[in-house]
């Protein structure tokens, strides 16, 4: 592998310290799973890289007092998805995580990583879009709170500032009557990338829905909200009539590009398809 | 680059290890400590023939920065028989004719044995889910899961 420096801090403080000294070339390190993939392919040319690796402040999913969940940006893949208040009330993040590589990858991969590579196609932040979660981020200056889906500028591009890392996602308990549900679609089960994902969830209540959330993944520059479709939803019983024309207003809302993954037309197909079943799973949730 | 001191225990011994922090696991134990079982198809962690254990899960060593593994277990498919005794997943490897090239071989027992370790009587379904990030271009798999299988089905104590 070509030339950095490697640093590995041993508390949260002394590694914002560090990145802000080494500045713009300095990356943080997770799991390495994309990381280092994208440096031994030229991709990224880091001077270093800071290993968030021995910051025990980083680790761990549990959940707070209110019944809100604090999942560690050193959490692994396989550690969220494995969660059992994961899984049950937060769904939609344990579906996202599960499906991320393999075991093998899952094992290293960080929730951290995978978010703060910026990738629209990640398979963990439609999830924790729809699920309204917020990053808390460590800096020089101090600490702050952002909603997620303010951590992307772009492709492989974060708001952080030089020296900043992301110390955990806070996600809000569901109300009583929701449900949450991501999927994606791949050509292989395994080891792909996301062509479209979707994530939604729903609050039912009196049998309408009283809130919603839908967030897209790899149909535009970051994961977006299909705030439109949001919209139809609210006041209704969830049917397939209702979920469909969800779906129809989500591909409109969708901008996505022609890849080697998939084309436009194909692309607001699946959003159209696959936000519609989403509805119909997060409303099952709900009520289950 | 400067090249950095940490303890490497891999397979219950422990290593002082000076070496240059951009080496990945998987090169330091085959080239520094000669464990040559591991091999390196990809590169890139889409394979899995570098499968090691770290603290009993398995990961690709490709993608860790050997350092990044100091403090924890590590476990390769040369820690895995007990002295001369194969463990039962290499004795069932033999006795269905699971391996062909052999080249796969080393990663998928170790993602037979974590995925044994996380669903003791795995099903067939299971099996395959567990060595999903291994990947095999002679058997066909078939007779790996059947291997896998073989081991998963028998009355535990056995061995």
């Amino acid at each position: 592998m070509r030339h950095f420096d490697y640093a590995r801090p041993t508390s949260l403080a002394e590694a914002v310290r560090t990145l802000r000294s080494l500045g713009e070339g300095a990356r943080p390190l997770g799991g390495g799973t994309d990381l280092l993939v994208q440096v031994k392919e030229g991709h990224l040319r880091p001077a270093a890289l800071v290993s968030l690796a021995g910051i025990a402040e980083l680790d761990g999913v549990g959940l707070a007092g209110d019944g809100s969940l604090r999942v560690g940006a050193r959490a692994t893949m396989q550690e969220v998805a494995d969660h059992a208040a994961v899984r049950e009330r937060f769904s939609a993040l344990a579906d996202g995580a599960a499906v991320v590589g393999s075991y093998q990858t899952r094992n290293a991969a960080t929730i951290g990583g995978n978010v703060c590579n910026a990738a629209p196609s990640a398979d963990t932040s439609p999830p924790l879009v729809a699920l309204s979660a917020r990053a808390q981020i460590a800096g020089v200056g101090g600490e702050r709170e952002i909603a997620v889906e303010e951590l992307w500028s772009g492709p492989g591009r974060t708001t952080l500032e030089p020296g900043e890392i992301v110390t955990a996602f806070v996600v809000p308990t569901p109300p009583p009557g929701s449900g949450s549900h991501y999927e994606r679609h791949t050509p292989r089960k395994v080891m792909d990338i996301a062509v479209v994902g979707v994530s939604t969830q729903l609050t039912i209540d009196g049998g309408v829905v009283a809130a919603a959330r839908i967030a897209l993944g790899a149909v535009a520059p970051t994961v977006i909200r299909a705030v439109r479709a949001e919209r139809s939803l609210i006041g209704r019983a969830v049917s397939g009539e209702v979920a469909a024309e969800a779906g129809r207003i989500a591909a409109s809302e969708a901008t996505p590009i022609d890849d080697v993954r998939g084309t436009v037309a194909f692309r607001r197909y699946l959003v159209e398809k696959m936000t519609s079943a989403s509805v119909l799973r997060s409303a099952e949730r709900a009520l289950g | 680059m400067a090249r950095q001191t940490h303890l490497l225990r891999v397979n219950g011994r422990e290593h002082e290890i000076l070496a240059e922090p951009n080496r990945t696991l998987l090169e330091v134990v085959r080239d520094d400590l000669r464990l040559t079982g591991a091999k390196e198809g990809c590169g890139t962690g889409d394979c899995g023939a570098c499968t090691m254990l770290v603290d009993g899960r398995i990961v690709t060593s490709c993608l860790m920065l050997w350092p990044e593994a100091g403090g924890h277990e590590v476990r390769t498919i040369e820690g895995l028989a007990d002295g001369s005794a194969l463990h039962p997943l290499q004795r069932a490897f033999i006795e269905h004719g699971a391996v062909q090239c052999g080249f796969c071989i080393p990663g998928m027992i170790l993602a037979g044995v974590a995925t044994l370790e996380r669903t003791p009587g795995a099903t067939r379904a299971e099996i395959r889910d567990g060595i999903a990030g291994n990947l095999c271009r002679c058997t066909g798999y078939q007779k790996i899961v059947d291997a896998i299988e073989s081991v998963a089905q028998a009355p535990a104590g056995r061995d």
